[in-house]
């Protein structure tokens, strides 16, 4: 019998579970693949947004700005990187009522160093932008941070203090008895819960249906992007809007918190709920936006590209509420940006929907998730000390992110560890750079199976049936 | 000889460098090398054809390989395996391994790091993001080092030698080769590859394709291929769907210039490598490149003639410093790229011009262009992109000043 179930591992599941570990509460985060953040929580822009986007006195604005106020002492308190950067929504000077106009709703909502900047200022700040823009709606309090790292340190955080992780468990209904929530079923096992909240992303409104609560739809909407090399870093200094159109914010050119130059994502309603494919529309589509922002922008510098589907819920503001038709039901739908900044303060406001139901009681002891040593950020004398004192640290298994087995083993070892070579991928940015893993995969693939204690031939990309390899050329082992 | 000689990359460039700087008479000559042992890529080329030039005997990569090993063994040449360069600067040398972060003193650096592969990232092919999709360096190095069979039904994008190398290597181990796809009109692979790897194996050659989709979930099922225009934009008809559970990707090699860009180099936008004069000296007197960090190179015995130009040049750098003026090198008509891109003047020895074609050609003229007119013509019987073009340029011939330009003329293939 379960105090809470989190249904869903994204960013809002686990700043849920992190929230709630911080009460003597049994909380279970019930993820049906693989690992955290495999959802839009893993594959959008890491943007922290001011929030001057969001139309006032809906959810989304207040937690926008609220969250934009937790951030940069959340990441620091979890060892997250987080940049300050500030953002630009350029313009020309025919547009500027646009800007006003954001600017106004920002004031609206609360967000503060908002301020219209002109030629000369933005020239200053962005050289390589279109000479056509000449204005720009400058946010100080917007930045980027890692979405992965975010999500895990919230997790990992949960789970040093209490908090229960399954994955690959996919909750296929629920039982529920007079308008209350009694059971979750996870196939032929049922779990007994008092709350259950539902962080489903993409499936949410689905699970909400299945449980009888208040029906809403999300639309499936999909965002591509395309990663450029780090050796562009200083390309743009800001996080770079257009005009922000009806279906999204546009095609944007960020910085990311990596050091890597980001362009999209583009927005495209899907019929699927699981298909994150590039197409070659998306592609072309970017390469064109991106240089409308930036003419010089170098596109053949590219490394990878990714999608994911946004949660768009249909009535537009988040869904974040207790069910008044099941009691025990909370809904975290339809999280959609600025969805990871509001990540944070939707944590408290689930813990606080939690509150209405059962007793909270604050722990003694708040523990902090184990240090993380990444190498590559350390200045001469700390990677000299790391290498003494574990000799591991000393070789580099990814030289385009300067990766040491040090650190491989380590995340092996840490709460809610890497099971598959994608989940490695998030953690520690391995086969992230650009050669994309063309020196490391090879290396990465017998350190891994020797670390989980399987055979290279079985390790996985991302879960059963992507094996990386289909057979040993000897029966036996390689 | 005074001074240190420190050797970045321990494959037959850096190797063949170390053996000929001591040969020469440096004394103190230091290699660091990422990998466990020595040898680089030829590490994991089983084949044969290696050797041919250089030594007249047909080796594989593995023995060619060992024959340096074994020379530098015989040598007081330091050897730091398993170590990673992670930091360049003038006189210095920054490099980890389990034995610690070390600061390597270097009054002569000669840079051998070899290249990378491009990726399906780079090309920015649509589709999903599967378990399947590797480089072809990447899976020959899985099979022939680990053991590992990436794939039993395979396609591969791009007709440059490893792919074609790859293509039977997997056939060999009984995988199923579908075809190899190339987006030009011609392949980028030596014909004798073309023959021993695709033709023995009556694998498919599919000129003028490329790949415009990436399917399956879990693991690749299948892509989508389209048929190329005049300018290498997909065509919407004749496109069809290739099943298979392996793509590899031989799309090109591009040097490993990350520690050129560490130290300011001038970089080549055409070779992706660091400009160099005839001494393999780049834009930092004292530092050195030859190999596959300049231009890929087709056959490795040119690569350790290479490397022992280059270490002349340190041991000569080392004595006496290599100053002058230099004349710039460009590529002109119908040519791709040239190495050196300067020639540090006078030059008193004859000077070796190593460039590519950039389209087939029969019975092609190439010339060497000064300030007043041609210095020299050469005719050959043909030249193609796969065979980089070697020109000797006698000393006597080139000018004191102004720029030169090799240019091809010819009948197109």
């Amino acid at each position: 019998m379960y105090d809470v179930v989190i249904i869903g591992a994204g960013v809002i599941g686990c700043a849920a579970a992190y929230s709630l570990s911080h009460y003597d509460l049994k909380v279970v985060v019930l993820e049906k693949g693989g690992d955290v953040a495999l959802g839009a929580s893993g594959a959008n822009s890491g943007i922290v947004h001011a929030g001057y986007d969001p139309p006032p006195g809906t959810l989304m604005a207040g937690l926008n700005v609220r969250g934009n106020a937790l951030f940069p002492q959340l990441c620091k308190s979890l060892g997250v990187p987080f940049q300050a950067c500030g953002s630009l929504v350029v313009a020309e000077a025919a547009q500027e009522g646009a800007l006003q106009n954001l600017l106004s709703r920002g004031n609206a909502n609360g967000v503060s160093g908002l301020a219209i900047l002109g030629k000369k200022e933005l020239k200053e700040r962005e050289p390589n932008l279109n000479p056509r823009f000449d204005r720009a709606l400058f946010a100080p309090s917007a930045g980027v941070t890692s979405p992965w790292d975010l999500t895990l340190a919230l997790a990992e955080t949960a789970s040093v203090n209490g908090v229960e992780f399954r994955f690959n468990a996919e909750v296929t209904g629920f039982r529920t008895k007079a308008d209350s929530l009694k059971a979750i079923e996870i196939g032929t096992e049922r779990i007994e819960a008092l709350v259950v909240i539902n962080a489903a992303g993409i499936y949410a409104d689905q699970l909400a249906n299945l449980a009888g609560a208040e029906r809403y739809d999300i639309q499936p909407r999909k965002g591509e992007y395309i990663v450029l090399d780090k050796e562009l870093a200083g390309f743009v200094h800001h996080v770079i809007f257009p005009l922000p159109k009806k279906q999204s914010k546009g095609i944007l050119l960020l910085p990311t918190v990596e050091g890597n130059l980001l362009v999209g994502p583009t927005a495209v309603d899907t019929a699927t709920r699981d298909d994150v494919s590039t197409t070659g529309e998306g592609m072309a589509e970017i390469c064109r936006e991106g240089k409308m922002l930036a003419p010089t922008l170098p596109l053949d510098k590219a490394i990878t590209s990714y999608a994911g589907l946004r949660a768009v819920p249909k009535d537009g503001d988040f869904v974040l509420r207790a069910s008044a038709k099941v009691r025990g039901w909370i809904d975290a739908g339809g999280i959609h940006s600025p969805g990871l900044t509001a990540a944070p303060a939707i944590g408290e406001k689930l813990a606080r929907l939690v509150g209405a139901f059962i007793p909270m009681v604050p722990k003694a002891r708040f523990n902090p998730r184990p240090p993380l040593e990444r190498f590559a950020e350390k200045n001469w004398g700390e990677k000299q000390r790391l290498i003494q004192d574990n000799p591991r640290y000393g070789r580099i298994i990814c030289r385009c992110e300067e990766v040491s087995e040090g650190e491989i083993i380590e995340a092996c070892q840490r709460p809610v560890p890497p099971t598959t070579l994608d989940s490695l991928k998030r953690r520690l940015r391995v086969a992230s750079g650009r050669c994309q893993g063309g020196f490391c995969l090879p290396r990465l693939l017998d350190l891994f199976a020797k670390e989980l204690g399987v055979l290279p031939e079985t390790v996985t990309k991302s879960g059963p049936g992507s094996e990386v390899v289909v057979q040993p050329l000897v029966k036996g082992g390689s | 000889m005074k001074g240190r000689l420190v050797v970045v990359g321990g494959g037959p460039a850096g190797m063949g460098a170390a053996l000929e700087a001591h040969r020469l008479g440096v004394e103190d000559i230091v290699i660091v090398e990422r990998d466990i042992h020595l040898g680089g890529i030829l590490q994991q080329c089983i084949h044969s054809g290696f050797g041919l030039e250089l030594f007249g005997e047909e080796l594989t990569g593995v023995e060619y390989g060992q024959r340096f090993i074994d020379d530098l063994s015989e040598t007081g040449i330091k050897i730091f395996n398993d170590t990673m360069v992670v930091g360049l600067e003038p006189g210095k040398v920054r490099a980890v391994s389990s034995n610690g972060a070390v600061e390597i003193r270097a009054d002569a650096v000669i840079l051998a790091m070899g290249c990378r592969e491009r990726t399906r990232g780079a090309l920015k092919i649509p589709g999903t993001r599967p378990a399947g999709i590797i480089t072809a360096g990447s899976a020959q190095r899985l099979l022939n080092i680990q053991g590992l069979l990436p794939g039993k039904r395979a396609v591969i994008l791009g007709s440059g030698d490893v792919g074609l190398i790859m293509a039977r290597r997997l056939s060999l181990e009984g995988a199923m080769v579908a075809a190899v796809v190339e987006i030009m009109p011609w392949s980028n692979g030596l014909p004798r590859n073309l023959v021993q790897c695709l033709d023995d194996f009556a694998i498919p050659l599919l000129l003028s394709h490329t790949i415009v989709g990436i399917e399956g979930r879990q693991r690749i099922e299948g892509v989508h291929i389209a048929p190329v225009d005049k300018a290498f934009q997909p065509r919407a008809d004749n496109q069809r769907f290739i099943p298979c559970d392996l793509l590899l990707l031989s799309v090109g090699l591009l040097p490993e210039t990350e520690l050129c860009r560490q130290l300011g180099l001038d970089l080549d936008p055409l070779t992706g490598g660091p400009c160099v004069d005839q001494h393999m000296q780049t834009s930092l007197p004292g530092v050195f490149a030859c190999g596959n960090v300049v231009h890929v190179h087709d056959l490795v015995d040119w690569v350790t003639l290479e490397g022992r130009r280059a270490a002349a040049g340190a041991a000569t750098w080392l004595t006496k410093s290599l100053q002058g003026r230099h004349l710039n090198v460009e590529p002109g008509e119908n040519i791709h790229s040239v190495v050196p891109q300067r020639i540090l003047s006078p030059s008193i020895e004859d000077i070796t011009l190593s460039f590519r074609v950039k389209r087939p050609f029969e019975k092609p003229s190439f010339a060497l262009r000064g300030p007043k007119g041609v210095l020299l013509e050469k005719q050959r019987r043909e030249a193609l992109p796969a065979i980089m073009v070697e020109l000797k340029v006698p000393a006597k011939i080139l000018p004191h000043e102004g720029e030169l330009v090799i240019e091809c003329r010819g009948e197109e293939r």
